[in-house]
């Protein structure tokens, strides 16, 4: 793998370009590998990386049946944050922090992670307590996660409306300064650059369309449609269509996949410093460093694989973006788009070993999965490879829907009384 | 927006009017009581989640409030029919080649 | 006065002028101009400053896929509307345009400096550098890069105008307004059916806006469809919307426009909307898009002066206005050779038409030729002269040789015409890539829509025409409408073209190294999209995203199709098997406002206000918002902050007594010969036995058995239950109830309802509640004989019917006063005025939340949080322990609700009294531990309790209950506050007051 720096690109500029080597390889699939990973996101690809560099396993296939980075890894609104309040939760979550800072030094490729400050207002008492509890659990974690005051709030991000006669004012915010955002693609690129350059295949078009076990019950490979792919391991990293794959190996997930919208503006010179979310009046927006607003809509109530959602989503969206930033009204959007989030029971993530000897998951990270790549790629590279999860997955099992310890952050949100 | 037609108001209604309630055919045991742990997990967890044809409940919350049942493609999202909750499972599908 | 490139007669706008600026310097436009068309009429073209490079820009197009000519409109100072495209704002007397992106003015731009440096800059550059060292990206090089990038700037103050909304209906939807439109409609209104017909543009035509050779019904096309308008806004069942743009296409034929109402004029009245959002859904979609004109990829094809043939044709041929006096033609197809035509009938000198097909034949080729033009076949303009201004094109035989170079001041270019089938894609169908046109039609459809006409890929007029005005007539015949007369408009002469070229020109090839556009606002360049392939980037959505090609504000309208076969080309593949990128919402940009329409303010939400908050508010109470609701927190006297009036309010209500609105709490009626049964199912508490006249506080669990409300419950009768749920939780039980009812449990014979809104609610609490109470009531007796302690009688108050319970939230003696909600006001202010004979005062939530912590009683949401169950929070004496069912009874069976050591409900005292601890602050039980902290609760309610001279807490601590008198330990940034467990009744542990 040939270094990139600013030499590099000098050296490039020199002779038109031409010099750049593929940033990965697009190999024809091997009749069999000791590990498939199944799905080319910022997960599976961060999987396939740690296995290559952690775990010195390098006969890996990650096989993704459109192009690589082209599910949630390339529709999401690049949140990055850890303050979660379960020692669950904030575990892996900041496991995926400490990675994000110095994953562009890693991987040699600026994914750009800008800690810029992750803003999460409170609008009302009940969302004091809710968040307040997260601070102090946070800072007992180690993770900083502070209180502002509404001018605190507003000093931070200059644009949001804190006037007290709002519909629901701002009266605090949780504010976790090394959260931020960074460049999506990048990371998927970065991820599958570093894998590729280890000798990791990744292969493209190729969808998997059955999985295969031995006579004694563990897996042997799979189906797809370049052909039957052996592999004494499979990892399952397929989002929205986990349990489609799970399926297929028998396995019946507590998942349902859902239509999650997101939109952007045209692009503007710099005005949101930050990233603003907010559970009470639901909307969240950061702007990119192209200078468009981010804008993530809520996601909509029914199954479905179709990518698309309805306007009244979006519609809502915009009215909780235009209620805290009433300066926005006058923007455009410029573009909106649907992914496919798989949700559990407990909104939290399944990161185990399944009953299926050799199948891993690694699935239902619902609407907040961006954030955890750099962390969720990195245990599930140990799941895979000791055959035993990492302390810090080791909570995300898929029995805890039978004995009841689940990890619910969205009943620790609760509900209003 | 979808547009759904309620079974029982027998009429096609944006889908601000409706709201979903999961799957359908997943009926609480009579004896729930006594189930295994498996069958509660089964029951309470598990979903089909199918990427094709759903049964899926919908109830018209903003109309007569009752509670439905609904075919429909989660590819396409196109309804292929809506039926009366306690309704059997449809055995043919309306169009349907297979 | 007429502006220098204004042609004295030609174009079709009357002359009233307009004054307008642009960058503080003021011109006349003319009445009907768009900005582009009254800027070029003063021979401004450079307008705009590049995205990366900061190259300077002029006008590309004359419409909605304008890239370059994005300017900042300013009204006034609220109304700052930044990457407006000058090509389609219509200019209004007074109208002050600035240019964007360039410092310090847009012929001298600083950032300009990229562009000689963009060697550097190449497709993707910047995943490659900017990584050393770690801390500079957010220290350094993000914030200038943020600030180089963005074009317009952000308005900085609240929007003064506002947004409409309709809702409509109708059988065929007609989108486009050009000769395939209209002929769809007038087929369609023919038969009655409703029919609405939108067009973006300001006057509807399509391109008979430039199409000077058509003719219709014997006249000018134009003219026509302004006739043809004409008839249509006269019948009943059409409605024409002008200036409206469906931008969005959603499933089962929803479809999203936007109506610009008044950005055309000067002065628009308050009555006006801005923007109006159209939502229709439609039993047909006709799509009669129309098709984009593709410009040339050659070097420096983006000076200013180089700009669409069939833009330069619009400007002419509507506006009146010459895009230059001495303009080149660069063409792969017959549509720029109109163009030539008209520009030179209007004496503007052609210098030259290159023409990159070897020998092309037609009427057009030989009308040019017959006027002189000097056209040049087999070759290609390889670069164009000029910085600011396009001075040259150096034309070279296309597979080489000598160059020449002819001096232009314009050069107009065509391609060939790319299909708008945006709406078709996003409308889920599938495109098809038609090998012998070059070009992506509309192939297998999703929905129930049919394309017609440029679109379609369907060429000339009276094809079009033919081909409109079936569509329209089906799609109403399909929609249900009677059999029209078919008067289909005739069509006497045509322009015809299609093919063309997709991809870099000759000269701009793999082999160079020249700055040839494909994307002009992004600058992307050919040979970006080549080192993207080269790069590994196979697929086109990873093109589209290394380059960003085809991402920029008119989202690769005119570049997408270059960009596709520039690719293709690189990874020798054919076009289809490379593949389109999605085609997404918005088709144009649309306002946020426009979106969002009236829900601004207080119409973001609805808010829910109880018949006595006009009394609280009268008297000064702090309202908190509580879900929609807006809740009476606390009443503070003269002089109060909120801690002495809570403190006032608790004291009195346990001397004396007080007033509080309960209003907002869920009320469900549960009603039928099976009402108990059914209350079995759905509570953990045994219902069965529950004396009519007498209440029991109820637990709802879900299924998974954590706690989902609670509320006190009154048998009314032997069939008919009034529960009460929890203020937020009033929508969700009630849709979990009658779920359970409908779906779970039909069997059982109950009717709900829900009666939140129908009952005003007044607690009346404290030793003297009775008194205050009973002069006012008829037909109960108020004895704790027979009205003890968790009951409920119905009987009347003020003449008014009551249901009136007698329960308390407090531990005092209480009363719950229900009353008919439009008498609650009246009834709130007869109990008001009996309790001032006591001394009694009017509490709000703070007070009820003190007052019930000081009981131990919960709040679900507060001191319970979705993982909690009964017997967590010390309920286990309201689950029945007999029964057999009930909703929630297998989930809290599983092994880890019922394991050691789950967190309890306890209360906690500080050891300093004084200390009030914070409402979520977590507790150990070591606090030397390092951090990470082993933490084993947190505090759920805290209070500052003035009846008991101290803090008092509750909190969900592990083996809490085990944990009695223990010390443990709260850490909080300024030190650890030492608490000891206790029980959760702070106050009257024996509960005598409750008869007190």
């Amino acid at each position: 793998m040939k270094k990139y720096s600013v030499f590099a690109i000098a050296r490039e500029a020199m002779r038109g370009h031409k010099g750049w080597e593929e940033q990965w390889t697009s190999p024809e699939p091997k009749k069999e590998y000791d590990v498939i990973i199944v799905g080319a996101g910022g997960h599976g690809l961060a999987t396939a990386y740690y296995l290559a560099t952690e775990h010195g396993i390098t006969n890996v296939a990650v096989l993704e049946k459109g192009w690589l980075g082209g599910g949630n890894t390339g529709r999401n609104t690049t949140i990055i944050r850890s303050n979660y309040l379960y020692d669950e939760s904030a575990g892996i979550y900041d496991h995926a922090l400490k990675l994000w800072d110095g994953l562009s030094q890693e991987l040699n490729y600026n994914v750009m992670y800008s800690a810029r400050g992750v803003m999460m207002l409170a609008h009302n008492v009940h969302d004091v307590q809710v968040l307040k509890r997260h601070v102090h659990a946070n800072r007992l974690n180690g993770i900083d996660n502070e209180w502002l005051t509404p001018e605190q709030a507003k000093e931070f991000c200059p644009p949001l409306n804190i006037a007290r006669e709002a519909r629901y004012p701002v009266v605090g915010a949780a504010l976790q300064r090394r959260g931020g955002t960074a460049r999506h693609d990048a990371v998927a690129w970065g991820y599958a650059r570093g894998a590729s350059a280890r000798g990791v295949h990744i292969i493209q078009n190729c969808e998997v369309t059955g999985v295969k076990r031995a006579a004694n019950g563990a897996v042997s490979g799979v189906e797809t449609t370049r052909g039957f792919i052996g592999a004494k391991k499979i990892g399952v990293v397929a989002a929205g269509h986990s349990s489609v794959i799970m399926n297929m190996a028998g396995v019946r997930m507590p998942l349902e996949s859902y239509p999650l919208q997101a939109l952007v503006s045209e692009p503007v010179k710099p005005v949101v410093p930050c990233v603003v979310m907010s559970n009470t009046v639901h909307a969240y927006i950061s702007q990119s460093d192209k200078g468009e607003l981010v804008i993530g809509a809520g996601t909509d109530q029914y199954v479905s694989y179709s990518q698309t959602g309805g306007l009244h989503i979006l519609q809502h969206t915009l009215d909780a973006i235009c209620e805290m930033f009433p300066i926005f009204t006058r923007m455009k959007m410029l573009r909106s788009w649907g992914g496919i989030v798989d949700v559990t029971p407990d909104r939290s993530p399944i990161l185990a070993k399944t009953p299926v000897k050799g199948l891993y998951v690694n699935c239902g990270w619902g609407t907040g999965g961006f954030k955890a790549t750099p962390g969720s790629g990195n245990v599930f590279a140990h799941t895979i490879a000791k055959d035993d999860p990492h302390p810090i997955n080791a909570p995300f099992t898929l029995e805890r829907f039978r004995t009841g310890r689940l990890i619910d952050e969205a009943a620790a949100a609760a509900v209003a009384h | 927006m979808l547009l759904i037609r309620c079974p029982y108001c027998e009429e096609e209604r944006p889908e601000l009017e409706f709201r979903n309630a999961g799957e359908a055919h997943i009926a609480r045991s009579t004896n729930i009581a006594g189930e295994s742990d498996d069958d509660f997990e089964k029951f309470f967890f598990i979903r089909s989640n199918p990427k094709g044809v759903i049964y899926e409940r919908w109830r018209h919350i903003h109309g007569c409030a009752r509670f439905f049942n609904a075919v429909r493609d989660t590819v396409t999202d196109k309804f292929v029919m809506t039926y009366k909750a306690g309704e059997p499972k449809p055995a043919k599908l309306p169009g349907a080649s297979k | 006065m007429n502006a220098a490139f204004r042609i004295p007669g030609a174009g079709r706008l009357r002359q009233a002028t307009a004054s307008f600026s642009f960058d503080d310097k003021s011109y006349v436009g003319i009445d009907g101009d768009t900005l582009a068309s009254a800027l070029l009429a003063n021979g401004v073209h450079l307008v705009g400053r590049s995205f990366k490079y900061h190259r300077p820009r002029g006008f590309l197009s004359a419409g909605a896929e304008e890239p370059n000519a994005l300017v900042q409109i300013v009204r006034d100072d609220a109304r700052k509307t930044p990457n407006v495209r000058a090509t389609v704002q219509e200019l209004y007397d007074g109208l002050t345009a600035h240019s964007q992106n360039r410092w310090p003015s847009l012929a001298f731009d600083v950032g300009a400096v990229n562009d000689i440096a963009s060697p550097l800059f190449s497709a993707g550059f910047y995943y490659k550098t900017f990584m050393w060292p770690k801390s500079a990206w957010k220290n350094l090089y993000e914030p200038k890069i943020r600030a180089a990038a963005g074009l317009g700037v952000s308005p900085d103050r609240p929007d003064p105008d506002h947004y409409a909304a309709r809702y409509a209906h109708c059988e065929v939807l007609v989108l486009g307004g050009g000769a395939a439109g209209i002929a769809a409609a007038l087929a369609a209104a023919e038969t009655g059916v409703r029919v609405i017909l939108a067009d973006e543009q300001a006057e509807f035509g399509g391109s008979l806006r430039f199409e000077s050779g058509a003719k219709i019904e014997g006249e000018d096309g134009f003219a026509w469809a302004q006739g043809a308008i004409a008839k249509l806004k006269a019948m009943d069942n059409v409605h024409v919307l002008p200036r409206t743009t469906a931008f969005g296409y959603y499933a089962q034929n929803f479809v999203g426009l936007v109506e610009r109402v008044s950005d055309h004029l000067k002065s628009p009245g308050r009555e006006l909307a801005r923007e109006r959002l159209w939502q229709v859904r439609a039993r047909r979609v006709v799509l009669a898009t129309g098709a984009i004109e593709r410009h040339m990829v050659f070097a420096d094809n983006d000076r200013p002066g180089i700009m669409l043939a069939s833009a330069a044709r619009t400007y002419l041929n509507h506006y009146g206005v010459a895009v230059g006096r001495n303009v080149g033609v660069y063409t792969a197809n017959d549509s720029a050779y109109a163009a030539a035509i008209d520009l030179k009938k209007a004496g503007v000198n052609v210098a030259a038409i290159v023409d990159l097909r070897d020998n092309p034949t037609g009427p057009v080729i030989d009308e040019a030729r017959a006027l002189g033009i000097e056209i040049n076949f087999g070759r290609a303009v390889i670069r164009a002269g000029g910085k600011l201004r396009v001075s040259s094109m150096t034309v070279q035989p296309k597979n080489g040789g000598g160059e020449r170079t002819i001096p232009v001041d314009a050069i107009l270019m065509s391609a060939g015409w790319t299909p708008s089938v945006h709406l078709f894609s996003q409308s889920r169908g599938k495109v098809a890539f038609n090998e012998e046109t070059r070009r992506f039609v509309p192939g297998t459809y999703a929905q129930d829509c049919v394309s017609v006409g440029a679109c379609n890929g369907t060429d000339g007029l009276a094809a079009t025409i033919d081909e409109a005005y079936a569509a329209g007539a089906k799609a109403a015949k399909d929609a249900g409408g009677r059999a029209g007369k078919s008067a289909k408009p005739k069509v006497d002469a045509s322009e015809s073209w299609s093919r063309g070229m997709l991809g870099a020109a000759p000269g701009a090839g793999p082999d160079t190294t020249v700055k040839a556009f494909v994307d002009f606002q992004n600058d992307v360049t050919a040979k970006d999209i080549r080192q993207a392939v080269h790069e590994g980037m196979h697929s086109i959505e990873h093109v589209k995203r290394f380059t960003t090609n085809g991402m920029a504000t008119d989202q690769g309208k005119t570049s997408n199709m270059h960009g596709l076969a520039i690719a293709a080309e690189t990874l020798g593949k054919p076009i289809p098997q490379v593949g389109l990128t999605t085609f997404r919402a918005p088709y144009t940009p649309v306002t946020f406002g426009s979106i969002v329409g009236h829900a601004r303010g207080a119409l973001f939400d609805p808010t829910r206000r109880t018949a006595i908050h006009p009394w609280a508010a009268a008297q000064g109470a702090v309202f908190e918002d509580v879900g929609q609701w807006k809740r009476a927190w606390y009443f503070p006297k003269a002089g109060e902050d909120m801690h002495a009036a809570v403190d006032r309010e608790c004291v009195t209500v346990r001397k004396v007594a007080g007033l509080f609105d309960a209003s907002t709490l869920g009320k469900i009626e549960v009603v039928g010969p099976d009402a108990a049964k059914f209350m079995e199912l759905l509570y953990t508490n045994p219902w069965e036995k529950l004396e009519p006249g007498r209440c029991r506080y109820g637990i709802m669990l879900r299924e998974d058995g954590f706690i989902y409300d609670d509320g006190v419950v009154g048998r009314l009768a032997p069939d008919r239950f009034h529960v009460t749920t929890t203020t937020g939780g009033a929508p969700r039980v009630m849709h979990h109830m009658e779920d359970y009812l409908q779906t779970e449990f039909p069997h059982l014979n109950v009717w709900l309802t829900s009666i939140t809104e129908q009952w005003a609610v007044i607690a009346v609490q404290g030793p003297k509640s009775r008194d205050i109470i009973a002069p006012l009531v008829e037909g109960i007796d108020m004895s704790d004989e027979a009205l003890p302690h968790m009951s409920v009688r119905e009987g009347k108050i003020c003449g008014v019917p009551t249901r009136l319970f007698r329960m308390s939230f407090t531990g005092e003696r209480g009363f719950e006063v229900n009353v008919p909600a439009d008498y609650g006001e009246a009834v709130w202010e007869a109990l008001w005025a009996e309790g001032q004979k006591h001394g009694t005062c009017a509490y709000g939530t703070e007070t009820m939340h003190v007052l019930r912590a000081e009981k131990g009683y919960i709040i679900v949401g507060q001191d319970t949080d979705g993982t909690v169950t009964p017997n967590d929070a010390g309920l286990d004496w309201a689950v029945g322990k007999k029964k057999t069912d009930f909703v929630g009874i297998r989930g809290m069976a599983r092994a880890d609700l019922v394991a050691k050591g789950r967190k309890q409900l306890v209360g906690l005292k500080t050891k300093d009294p004084k200390v009030v601890l914070e409402e979520g602050a977590q507790i150990v039980d070591d606090p030397k531990q390092a951090i990470p902290m082993k933490m084993i609760g947190h505090v759920t309610s805290s209070y500052w309790s003035e009846n008991c001279g101290r803090s008092i807490a509750l909190a969900l601590v592990a083996g809490g209950r085990d944990r009695m008198g223990q010390t443990l330990y709260v850490p909080m940034p300024n030190g650890t506050i030492e608490v000891e467990v206790t029980g959760m009744v702070f106050v009257d542990e024996k509960g005598e007051h409750l008869n007190g």
